[in-house]
Parts: structure tokens; sequence; C-alpha cells
């Protein structure tokens, strides 16, 4: 019997038709990982409808860096890092400290160094932390003096450097005074002192650093409040601004790099 | 750098740019293992060299020797190195200023289009100038630490008066050589050169109450002494009264 050709299926009404499988579906395996992959994308396109915010992540993650850049370009992110080390080991020395210089902030540090779990440890790692923090510092500005890293366009983002190497000095000289030991007691007072002699605004400078002509109760929690609320607070600022015109500008090339022309582009030229 | 210039450096850096690897995750990778090694040395530095707590801060001590933290070392011995009062101000904050002037100005003064170290050499030898300068500053200043006693021979009018004020003269000695009065001032043979005066005739400029006033009243950075227990701020002015 020859076979008859089979006669197309009744079109269905679109209720009853299947429907195609979403996008997000696909084929794949469907199980709890692909639940939870959608759950994750299901939130941060939440936040993003409300926010924009992948935009800037992406502007900020997938540029390119230029050809060239050498592990002398990490020193800034490391200098950042040790900030943020000193600032989470300076938060916890915080939840111990009292600016009391009467009786309280000698004390409290011997508490800490001699008494708290792992206390000597976090404080050894703020007071090294400075100095490894002011080192990267100078090492993070001496590539850029000698790579030409501040020359157009990025004149603002040295000026900002500059400001941050001041504030990270005034950072180390008022968290000399914290421990309230001889040492630290002597010499801010010749830091201050010092402060003193200087032109126009010296005595106004050091008056204000000790809350008076003496050096009384109100130096120590002074020099608390600058060291741990005003200056890190601009130095969190300033990290944020200098960051945003390195992502803004792009890193700059190693001065040496030459530019390879494309044949393509070579060609174009012609 | 003209107009031109500028378009030029903007063209060829785009075109590296396009020639590079994005931030993530090539530069993120070097970043974050130069983090580890920061912590790694951080970490390294707390659990071996401690955080030592002297004793408790006391204004009315006189054992004590100044000390800033190592990397203010530099702006202590320029200091010491230029000795005139009149001077002391400019070395104290004029010349610290003006480097920070000059920092800040950098990218303004120096214009130029040319960016490698090697074709630019006034700029990179200040750079290596100013480093080196730096580092023998601190260097001079981690080593000039200041004597805790005075070796020095007894005036000759003071040996022949004998009895309370030899024993005057010899218990001032003391209480100077520990008041770190050498951090900073010279005595006969001992101490350091600045940023203070030479005191080894301090006697024949000043009276006895020019030396109490100024120990009470001091020019800057100098301390004041005046929290000092009497006797022993009676036996450095008695000391210092005899230096001829």
């Amino acid at each position: 019997m020859p076979k008859l050709p089979k006669l197309p299926a009744p079109p269905l009404p679109a209720a009853l038709q299947e429907a195609p499988p979403r996008p997000s579906e696909g084929k794949g395996p469907s199980g709890p990982l692909e639940d939870a992959k959608q759950a994750g994308i299901t939130v941060v396109d939440w936040v993003d409808e409300r926010t924009s915010l992948s935009g800037a992540t992406r502007w900020l993650l997938f540029r390119k860096v230029p050809k060239g850049t050498n592990w002398f370009y990490t020193l800034g992110s490391a200098t950042m890092f040790a900030f943020l080390s000193q600032a989470v080991t300076g938060v916890f020395l915080a939840m111990y400290y009292r600016p009391d210089p009467a009786g309280g902030a000698y004390e409290s540090i011997r508490y800490v160094t001699n008494d708290v779990f792992l206390g000597q440890f976090v404080r050894g790692m703020h007071k090294w932390g400075s100095s490894v923090m002011v080192i990267l510092v100078f090492l993070h500005m001496g590539r850029t003096f000698f790579f030409g890293a501040y020359k157009y366009p990025r004149e603002l983002n040295w000026v900002i450097g500059v400001v941050l190497l001041i504030l990270t000095m005034v950072m180390s000289f008022t968290g000399y005074l914290l421990p309230f030991d001889q040492r630290a007691y002597w010499a801010t007072i010749v830091g201050v002192n010092i402060n003193g002699t200087g032109p126009l605004i010296g005595p106004y400078l050091s008056d204000f650093l000790r809350g008076g002509s003496e050096f009384g109760a109100t130096t120590l929690s002074r020099f608390y409040a600058i060291h741990m609320l005003l200056v890190p607070g601009l130095l969190a600022a300033l990290i944020g601004a200098h960051l945003y015109l390195v992502a803004k500008l792009g890193t700059s090339a190693p001065p040496w790099q030459k530019v390879e022309k494309r044949s393509e582009l070579r060609e174009a030229e012609v | 750098m003209n107009q031109r210039e500028k378009e030029e450096y903007l063209r060829e850096y785009a075109i590296l740019k396009t020639q590079g690897k994005p931030f993530w995750p090539y530069a993120v990778a070097k970043d974050s293992a130069m983090a580890c090694v920061v912590m790694a040395v951080i970490i390294a530095m707390s659990l071996v060299l401690g955080a030592e707590l002297g004793p408790k801060a006391n204004p009315t001590t006189t054992t004590y020797v100044p000390r800033p933290e190592w990397y203010f070392f530099f702006l202590f011995e320029v200091l010491r190195v230029i000795k005139p009062p009149s001077l002391v101000p400019l070395a104290t904050i004029g010349v610290p200023t003006l480097c920070m002037i000059l920092l800040f100005l950098l990218p303004f003064y120096d214009r130029g289009p040319e960016r490698r170290p090697e074709r630019r050499p006034i700029a990179t030898a200040t750079g290596i100038a100013v480093i080196a300068a730096m580092a023998f500053l601190t260097y001079q200043g981690a080593n000039a630490g200041s004597p805790t006693t005075i070796e020095m021979s007894t005036p000759s009018t003071v040996t022949h008066t004998g009895g309370s004020s030899l024993a005057e003269y010899e218990a001032g000695k003391k209480v100077v050589a520990q008041s770190g009065c050498l951090a900073c001032h010279k005595i006969g043979e001992n101490g350091n050169s600045g940023p203070g005066p030479d005191l080894s005739h301090v006697g024949a400029r000043l009276y006895r109450q020019a030396i109490a006033r100024t120990l009470v009243n001091p020019t800057a950075p100098m301390p004041s002494f005046k929290n000092l227990p009497p006797q022993k701020f009676t036996a450095i002015v008695n000391f210092l009264s005899q230096l001829k």
C-alpha cells in the first residue's frame, strides 16, 4: 500500500501550545546549583535595576591596563592594602583604648599588650604596619616620579597623592603619642614645639594641637580624635578620589614602552 | 607640553591601552599577590619585633631622650645640622615647607613631554640626590644617640673651693646627663652639637637667673624643665653656671 503523506496536525490554540523555553532556563541541568545561580542573577538584577551599578563595575574592572605594566605598578594598591590593615587593627585597638592621660591611656595599652588575647600581636601589626605603609608610600611616589607618571593628564592625581603623603605623616605623628609612655610623651612635646617655631601659623598650630598653651589632659584626646576620626576619614575619601582618577585616566604606561603599530594600521596610513 | 604633544601622548596612550590586558583579572591578580606579601611582612614584623611599651609618661622625669619615629629622623637631623638660633625656624619649618611646596607643584613646573628617566637628567639626578640625602640624614639621625654620662675634668675654680660647691657640681652634672640635655647640646666633648647651642662655656655667657629662666621658658623646640623637682632644677642651674 503506498504510503500516504501525513496531514499536518491541526493548529492548537495558543493557550495549549507548549511555550518555548525561556532563554535563562536553556537546556542545561536543572538542580539546586542552577536554582542558586538563578537566585543570584535575580538579586543582582534587582540591585542593578535600582542603582545601575553594573555599568560602573564593568567600567572599573574591565578597563584595559596598558601593555608593559610591571610589578612596580602594584605599589599603589599595596599602600592601600597597608592602610586597610591599619584601619582594621586600629578598630580592634580602639575597642580597648581610653584616651585619658591621668589614668587609662597607658594602662589600657598595657592591658592590650599583656592580657588581651593576641593583643600584643595586633598592636605589633598596627605599630609596624605604619612603618610599612610609610615605606610603600615613598616607593609608590618614587615610581611615579621616575616614570614621569605625574605629567599630563595626571597632574591632579599627583597633588592628591602628596596630600595623602602628608596625611600619612600626620597619622604617624599623632599615633606616636597614644601609648603614652615616656618615649611617646617626650617625642610629642618636642614635635609640637617644632611646629610652634613655624612661620605665621606655627604658634597657633601648636596651641591647637596641645589644646592650650600647656601639654594637658585635652592634648591626648585631641591627638586621639585627629588620629582616629579626622585623618582616617580624609585619607579614605582622598584614596577614593585618587582611585577614581586612576580608573578615569588609565594606569600610565612605562615610559619606554613603544607603540607597536599593527600592519593593518600601517596600511591604512599609506 | 603644548597641544600637539598632549594629543600625541593621548593617541599613543590609547593605542597602548587597546594592546593591554583588562584590569580584571590580570592586574588584580598581581595586586593581590603583592597584598599577600605586604600582609606577610607586617605579620612577620609583629611576631619578630613585637610591640614594646616603655615606662609610663612622666612630666617630672629627668631620664628621657626624645626620639621620634624612625621616618622622622631625617627631619630631626636637619634640626641638628642647622645650629644658629635665628636659622632654627628655617630648619624646622622653612626647609620642610619649601620641600612640600616644591613637591606639590612638581607637575606644574616640570611640564616637559619627556617621560623616560634617562632623558630627564635633571629630574632623575634631583630625585636620586634627594633620596640619598634623606637616607644619609636618616642614618645620621639613627646613630646620634645621647650619652647619659658626662666625662670632663672639673674646673679648677670648683676644685679649689671644694666642699659644698664640688658636691653641687657633681650632683648637677649627674642630673644634666640624665635629663637628655646631651641629645641637643654639647658640653665639652659630650653630646650632640645641635640643634641647641654649645653649653661648654654657658656660665660665662649667662647669669644664674638667665639660665634658670631659659630652663623654665625655653626657645622651641626645647621642652620646659619647670616640672622638675626643685632640688634637681637647682642642681642643673648650679652645674651650668659653673661652666666657664
